[in-house]
C-alpha cells in the first residue's frame, strides 16, 4: 500500500505512536471542546432564586428549560370582565329555576360565570355536563351528581378565596378559581386518595412504607402522609426544642424515626408539588427553626390548613354523591386535594397568574361580589 | 512503565494450589477440598481460590448468615404477595422493619417486627461467631490479632445501631431496617429527627477518620505502587531492612510535606484511622436520644453553631416573576 522506501524507513525507526496519539488526541478533544462551551456556552444553563443569607447554600435552582417556559395552562385560561351592575338589572334567582348560591347577581354576570365554568372544567361536554341534555327550562333539576358537586366547588372557591387569603394571595392578588385544579378537565389531576396498607402479611408501620407507591412519592418513606397530615391533622413537627429531653418512642405522643420518615413524605411532597427543595423554605440545617425559616414557610403552613379545611369540610363529605366510578380504587374514598392539584409543579400556580381579579363573584361568599376593583 | 500504572495485578501464580500446613495429617478434615484457579480473579488478587476453613465458628456464622438473610428475603417476598417479579420490581425499596414504636422492648407480633427481632438476632450470633473466627484463626496461625480488633470496631458500631441504643432508648423500634433505601430513609430519618447530626462532633471525628482513610489508603497504596519496581512491595522486608524504595518513597513525602511515615507506621496509621471510624461513630450514635435530642440547639450551647447575617426568603434578593423571565 505504502511505497517501499516508507515501510523500510518505518521499520528502521520503530516509535511508539500509540502513546502519543492517545496523549495528543484526547488534549486536542478537550481543546475542541473547551472551546464549543466557550463559543456556545453552557449546554445546559440554569439559574438559581437565593432564598437565603449567604453561606447557608439557601437556593432553589432550576435549568433555564423549565424556569423560562410558559405554564401552557396558562394560555387556555378563559376569562372575562364583570358586567359591573349599575341597578335594575334582573336578577339570577327571578330569572332561573334553584339559583342557590349565585341568585344574588345580575344576569349578564351570572351567564357569564356559567360560560366560564363549562370552559374550565368542561370543554367538551359543555353545559350538558352539570344540565344533563335537557331543555333549558329544565337546568333547573339537580338530577346529576355533577351539578350538585359543582355548586359545592363554587362554594368552596369562595370560602377559599375569602377565609385563606394569606395563602391564596400571599404574594400578590393571585385568588383561585376552578381552573386553577380543573385546567380544562372534568376530574382535577394531581388528586389523591388513602392507599392503605400498601404491604401484605404486615402490620403496624411495616404495611404502610417502603413500596414505591404515587403516594410515596415513589420513594420508600410511608405511604400515608397525606391521609394522615392533610387530612387526619396529625402533628408534623418531630424535634425537640431542647438539647435533652427524656422519652422513649415507646410512650404515646413520643416523636419516633418512623414519624420522621413520614413527615419527610410530607415535606418530599410539597417540594415535589411546588418544584421547589427543602431550602425554599427551610434553613435545612436546622428544619425546625423559626428563626431560620422563609416567608414562604409561613404561606405553607397556611395551606396546609388550607387543604386540612378543603378535605374535611368540601371534599369528603361529597363522598355519598359522586358515583362509583369518582370514588378511590382502594377504600372507595372520595377524592381529595392537596398542594399539587392546585399548584402543578409550580411554585404559585399558573406561575402567579391573577386568576381572581375578573370575577369577584367567586372572591367572596357574601353573595354580594364587590365589583368596585373591576378595570374596563 | 507501564505495567506499573495499571489497574490490574501484573503478575499471577498459577500451577499446583497451595494446600497450607497439615503437620498432623488431620488437619484437611476442616478444609473444603478442591481449590482452583481464576485467571480473572487473579487480575484483582490471588488467582487461587480456595481450600476454605470452615471450623465450627465458620459453620454457625454461614448457618446462621443464612437464616437472617432468608428470613429477610422471605419477609420481602410475603410482603409483594410471593410476585417474584414484583419482588425484583420493588427490591430497592422493600425492608424487614423493626417492630412499631409501642411494642417498645416487647416481644412484638411476627408481622410487626417479630421476624426482625428474630433475624437481628441470627445475624447478630453470625457475627460474633465470624469475629470469633477471625481470632481463634490469627491464634492458630500465632498471628496477631489486629484483624479482629478491628473488626470488632465493625461489630462495634453495628451493635450500639441494632442492640445499646434501641434498648436505651426503651424501643426496639429505634433499629435499623434490613432493606436498600429504607436504612437510607432512617439515617435521613435519625438525622432529621435528632436535630441535625452534623453537629454531633462524634459524628464529626468518624467522618474525619472515614475520609482520613481513604485519603491514607490512596497514599499508601500509591506510594508502594511507585517504588515496587525497587523492591517496596515487599513492605514487611523494608519495615526492618530499609532498602532504596523505602528510602525514596520516605523522602518523597518528606520532601513534599516534611512528614513521612515509615513502612511500618504507615500501617499503624491506616489501623487506627479504619478501627476509629466506628468508634467515634458508635460513640455518636450511642449518645443521640439518650444523652442529646437536638443536636443544633446542642451546638447552639456549646457555641459552634454560627449564626449568618442576612435575610430570609427570596424577596429579599429577587421576585419570582424576574427568576422566571416574566418581570416587565
Amino acid at each position: 500500500m505504502f511505497p517501499t522506501w516508507f515501510d523500510k524507513w518505518n521499520r528502521e525507526n520503530p516509535t511508539d505512536i500509540w502513546g502519543p496519539a492517545f496523549l495528543v488526541g484526547g488534549a486536542m478533544g478537550a481543546v475542541v471542546v473547551a472551546g464549543l462551551i466557550i463559543a456556545w456556552g453552557q449546554p445546559l444553563p440554569g439559574d438559581s432564586l437565593q432564598t437565603g443569607p449567604r453561606g447557608t447554600g439557601m437556593s432553589v435552582p432550576e435549568f433555564d428549560r423549565d424556569r423560562l417556559a410558559p405554564d401552557p395552562s396558562i394560555a387556555d385560561f378563559y376569562t372575562e370582565a364583570p358586567y359591573v351592575p349599575e341597578g335594575g338589572e334582573p336578577l339570577a334567582r327571578d330569572v332561573y329555576q334553584n339559583v342557590q348560591v349565585l341568585g344574588d347577581l345580575t344576569e349578564d354576570n351570572f351567564l357569564r360565570l356559567m360560560n366560564a365554568f363549562s370552559a374550565w372544567v368542561a370543554p367538551d361536554e359543555g353545559c350538558a355536563y352539570c344540565h344533563g341534555d335537557v331543555d333549558l327550562e329544565e337546568y333547573g333539576q339537580d338530577n346529576l351528581y355533577t351539578k350538585v358537586v359543582a355548586r359545592n366547588m363554587i362554594q368552596m372557591t369562595q370560602s377559599i378565596n375569602e377565609g385563606w387569603d394569606g395563602h391564596v394571595n400571599a404574594n400578590k392578588q393571585v385568588g383561585v378559581t376552578c381552573y386553577t385544579c380543573h385546567r380544562g378537565e372534568n376530574v382535577p389531576s394531581d388528586i389523591w386518595f388513602r392507599m392503605g396498607p400498601v404491604n401484605e402479611a404486615t402490620a403496624g408501620w411495616s404495611s404502610i412504607q417502603n413500596r414505591a407507591t404515587s403516594m410515596s412519592q415513589f420513594t420508600s418513606l410511608p405511604s400515608d402522609a397525606l391521609e394522615t397530615y392533610l387530612l387526619n391533622y396529625g402533628r408534623i413537627g418531630v424535634h425537640d426544642l431542647e438539647s435533652r429531653v427524656a422519652g422513649s418512642p415507646a410512650d404515646a405522643g413520643f416523636p419516633s424515626i418512623q414519624d420522621t420518615e413520614r413527615t419527610y413524605a410530607l415535606m418530599n411532597y410539597v417540594a415535589n408539588s411546588l418544584g421547589v427543595n427543602c431550602v425554599f423554605c427551610h434553613n435545612s440545617r436546622a428544619f425546625y427553626d423559626g428563626a431560620e425559616v422563609t416567608p414562604q414557610w409561613g404561606t405553607e403552613s397556611l395551606g396546609i390548613g388550607m387543604v386540612q379545611e378543603i378535605n374535611n369540610d368540601w371534599l369528603v363529605p361529597l363522598r355519598d354523591t359522586y358515583p362509583p366510578e369518582r370514588l378511590g380504587p382502594v377504600h372507595a374514598d372520595a377524592p381529595k386535594a392537596a398542594c399539587k392539584t392546585c399548584h402543578k409543579g409550580y411554585q404559585q400556580p399558573m406561575q402567579g397568574l391573577n386568576v381572581i381579579a375578573d370575577w369577584p363573584e367567586l372572591a367572596t361568599t357574601s353573595g354580594t361580589p364587590d365589583y368596585s376593583g373591576v378595570t374596563e | 512503565m507501564v505495567e506499573y500504572q495499571n489497574i490490574f495485578t501484573q503478575v499471577q501464580i498459577q500451577g499446583p494450589p497451595e494446600m497450607g500446613m497439615d503437620d498432623n495429617g488431620q488437619m484437611m478434615a476442616e478444609r473444603t477440598a478442591n481449590p482452583f484457579f481464576s485467571t480473572l480473579v487473579g487480575w484483582i488478587g490471588n488467582a487461587q481460590i480456595g481450600p476454605l476453613y470452615l471450623g465450627w465458628t465458620g459453620l454457625i456464622s454461614a448457618a446462621t448468615f443464612i437464616l437472617a438473610l432468608n428470613i429477610v428475603g422471605l419477609n420481602m417476598l410475603a410482603q409483594v404477595g410471593w410476585s417474584i417479579p414484583e419482588f425484583l420490581r420493588q427490591g430497592f425499596w422493600l425492608a424487614l422493619e423493626p417492630p412499631s414504636p409501642e411494642y417498645g422492648l416487647s416481644i412484638p407480633p411476627l408481622d410487626d417486627g417479630g421476624w426482625y427481632i428474630i433475624a437481628s438476632f441470627f445475624l447478630l450470633v453470625s457475627v460474633c461467631t465470624w469475629w470469633l473466627r477471625t481470632y481463634l484463626l490469627a491464634q492458630q496461625h500465632k498471628m496477631g490479632k489486629h484483624v479482629a480488633w478491628a473488626f470488632a470496631s465493625a461489630i462495634w458500631l453495628f451493635l450500639v445501631l441494632g442492640l445499646f441504643r434501641p434498648i436505651l432508648m426503651g424501643s426496639w423500634s429505634e433499629g435499623v431496617p434490613y432493606g436498600i433505601f429504607p436504612h437510607l430513609d432512617w439515617t435521613t430519618a435519625f438525622s432529621i429527627r435528632y436535630g441535625n447530626l452534623y453537629y454531633n462532633p462524634f459524628h464529626c471525628l468518624s467522618i474525619v477518620f472515614l475520609y482520613g482513610s481513604v485519603l491514607l489508603f490512596a497514599m499508601h497504596g500509591a506510594t508502594i505502587l511507585a517504588v515496587t519496581r525497587f523492591g517496596g512491595d515487599r513492605e514487611l522486608e523494608q519495615i526492618y531492612d530499609r532498602g532504596t524504595a523505602s528510602e525514596r518513597a520516605a523522602l518523597f513525602w518528606r520532601w513534599t510535606m516534611g512528614f513521612n511515615a515509615t513502612m511500618e507506621g504507615i500501617h499503624r496509621w491506616a489501623w487506627w484511622f479504619a478501627v476509629l471510624t466506628p468508634i467515634t461513630g458508635g460513640i455518636g450514635i450511642l449518645l443521640t436520644g439518650t444523652v442529646v435530642d437536638n443536636w443544633f440547639i446542642w451546638a447552639q450551647e456549646h457555641n459552634f453553631a454560627p449564626m449568618y447575617d442576612g435575610q430570609y426568603g427570596y424577596e429579599a434578593y429577587g421576585s419570582y416573576e424576574a427568576f422566571i423571565g416574566q418581570e416587565d
